[in-house]
């Protein structure tokens, strides 16, 4: 388990617990009866702690290495899949994992950012940043999906976009556009869900959901803090203020009216209980699609479209 | 739609050089750095005469410069929100915003007008770089929904010219969804067979470019403008590599098939009028048409 610099007395008495159940291997009711105490305070600190993450310690969750990424939904969510490689122009851009697959018995198209776990897997996916060919791809995808009436899965979890120079020669900001525009167009049910990181416009460019889900401790913003802070407070080491000054958690953007729903994380993040997490977002993808199959496609676009055309209307009023 | 019933001003305005601006002042050519007199410079649209430099333009000689005769009729936009997330930096964002707005004498980054380019009637909404970096927060994205649905509702052509760093920080998420919601605003224009241009100004960056701006039927591009998604410093740190020579410039993006033509200012308003009659007027123009008679006797 990695810990986060905000788990460190959490971390302490799970070592401590470590030591005891070592020592005791045995039946030792002292040293038992001394972890069930311990397990308790380990508990009770982490309800305390998780249940009040500053802006800054949920982004930091939101990154945890050992989070289940975009592959691990796919895995867990969707039977049969199918992955479908190439933006038919380029390349395969494997910051975006994307195919045909079964949801809970239903034929969709399933779109994921993948950030990589080791340093290869990484390094095969970019980090999880993807070059045009990757929003080239999804775009690809996004319209198989429209021409054979199946709903649309995305599940969003990258820094942003990739920052080069091949990605700016192929037309980076293009891309994007494209896939925003696609997504807003669809005439099928459209369930987009961040798990970590919403990145800026690499992030929106495919979460133009008909519903916008959101992980308990993700976070979703214009620009990363560290980012903000070096802009605006010209210096990095601001990240912390930024972070609370964006508004980038799950529960200012439901206040604010940018998502639709926030899934619950188990006790202590995602990366504590995956299997739980990755159940509990598909019950909530489930939830969003009721209410959306059925809905006749040109509804279905236009109430998407009406959705985004009033973002930001009515906020502070 | 209630807010279109007040929002056009009464009197058309026409652009008249303020008087506070005297025959003798100076400016400098950013690129060359020459002293070019600012008489010289405004007749000559702002083009530097020494090294053709486009310099930028304020909304005002941007609408004077393309509508007919510099006449055209600025439209009120819906005030938004200000301020929706109380952000605060080095500096709050509220006063930075009241900042911008004395300075500049309007609410926002955008402006948008109508009026008429070669006789046909199109709408224009344009950023001005010099409030907040021409930023998109929800008042920009607030006028481009009503630069759209007055174009929808005059049954024009749409021109937006942007000049914009990218989203508004300031603005948190809600600048990040102008993204979207810019993005349904041009989808409109386009739904009604209408032409959406767009006309890429210095600078076009970030969340601008990577939404509305690179959605036109036709990209034009305004020679030497920065034009991209990342920002240059943000890629060096990335890469630790120095970029190359003209790297998101105007000609390097009609290189690389981003945009369909890189325009001097000098042409800018006579290749729109040629677009705009192309699109608009498809057919023959009336002097041509032959009578079918006279093709039945000619095919003798
Ligand atoms: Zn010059």
């Amino acid at each position: 388990m990695n810990f986060l610099d905000f788990e460190k007395p959490i971390a302490e008495l799970e070592g401590k617990i470590e030591e005891l159940r070592h020592l005791a291997n045995g039946g030792d009711l002292n040293i038992a009866e001394e972890v069930a105490k311990l397990q308790g305070k380990v508990d009770k600190l982490m309800r305390a702690t998780y249940g009040k993450l500053t802006p800054w310690q949920k982004t930091q969750v939101a990154r945890h290495p050992d989070r289940p990424h975009g592959l691990d939904y796919i895995d867990g969510l969707i039977d049969e899949f199918m992955p479908l490689a190439g933006d038919r122009a380029f390349a395969d851009d494997k910051a975006i994992i994307g195919g045909l697959g079964r949801f809970r018995g239903r034929s969709v198209v399933a779109i994921a950012q993948e950030k990589g776990r080791d340093t290869d897997s990484r390094i095969r996916h970019n980090f999880g940043m993807a070059k045009p060919e990757g929003y080239r791809k999804a775009q690809r995808l996004m319209s198989l999906a429209d021409r054979f009436g199946l709903p649309l899965l995305t599940f969003i979890d990258t820094a942003g976009a990739y920052p080069g120079i091949d990605a700016e020669a192929r037309g980076q900001a293009e891309a994007i556009a494209r896939a925003i525009e696609a997504g807003l167009d669809l005439r099928v049910p459209f369930v987009a869900t961040v798990i970590g990181e919403g990145g800026s416009g690499g992030a929106i460019a495919l979460a133009t959901g008909n519903a916008v889900l959101m992980l308990e401790h993700a976070i979703y913003s214009v620009i990363s803090p560290e980012g903000c802070a070096s802009i605006l407070w010209r210096s990095g080491d601001q990240a912390k203020e930024a972070a609370e000054a964006l508004k980038l958690t799950a529960q200012d953007l439901h206040r604010l009216g940018v998502i639709d729903a926030i899934v619950p994380e188990p006790l202590g993040g995602a990366h504590r209980g995956p299997a739980q997490t990755i159940g509990a977002v598909g019950d909530a993808i489930a939830r969003a699609l009721d209410g959306l199959e059925g809905v006749e496609g040109g509804l279905l676009r236009a109430k998407r479209r009406e959705k985004f055309l009033e973002m930001g209307r009515a906020a502070g009023a | 739609m209630n807010w279109l019933a007040n929002l056009v001003r009464p009197k058309i305005q026409k652009w008249v050089r303020p008087k506070d601006v005297p025959d003798h002042l100076w400016n400098k050519c950013p690129a060359c750095a020459n002293m070019i007199f600012h008489r010289d410079l405004e007749k000559n649209l702002f083009v530097c005469q020494h090294c053709g430099h486009h310099l930028k333009l304020a909304i005002k000689d941007r609408f004077a410069m393309l509508f007919d005769d510099g006449l055209f009729q600025k439209i009120e936009l819906p005030k938004a929100p200000a301020d929706p997330l109380r952000f605060r930096d080095l500096k709050r964002y509220g006063d930075r915003l009241k900042e911008a707005q004395n300075r500049t004498g309007e609410a926002d980054a955008i402006q948008v007008a109508h009026g008429k380019m070669g006789g046909i009637g199109v709408v224009i909404a344009a950023f001005d770089f010099h409030f907040l970096g021409g930023s998109m927060g929800v008042a920009v994205g607030e006028g481009l929904v009503a630069a759209a649905e007055l174009a929808v509702l005059q049954d024009a052509p749409l021109i937006v010219v942007p000049a914009s760093g990218g989203a508004r920080m300031q603005e948190g998420i809600l600048s990040l969804m102008q993204m979207a919601r810019s993005t349904v605003a041009v989808g409109r224009v386009k739904e009604k067979g209408l032409p959406y241009i767009v006309l890429l100004t210095d600078p076009t960056t970030g969340g601008v470019t990577a939404s509305f701006a690179m959605l036109g039927d036709i990209a034009l591009a305004e020679p030497g403008a920065v034009i991209g998604f990342a920002g240059a410093r943000v890629i060096e740190n990335t890469i630790r590599e120095k970029l190359p020579e003209g790297f998101q410039r105007s000609e390097y993006l009609e290189e690389h098939g981003m945009v369909d033509m890189v325009v001097h200012r000098h042409e800018l308003r006579a290749t729109l009028i040629r677009l705009l009659g192309l699109l608009r007027n498809p057919k023959p123009a009336g002097d041509l048409l032959r009578l079918p008679g006279a093709d039945v006797k000619a095919a003798r």
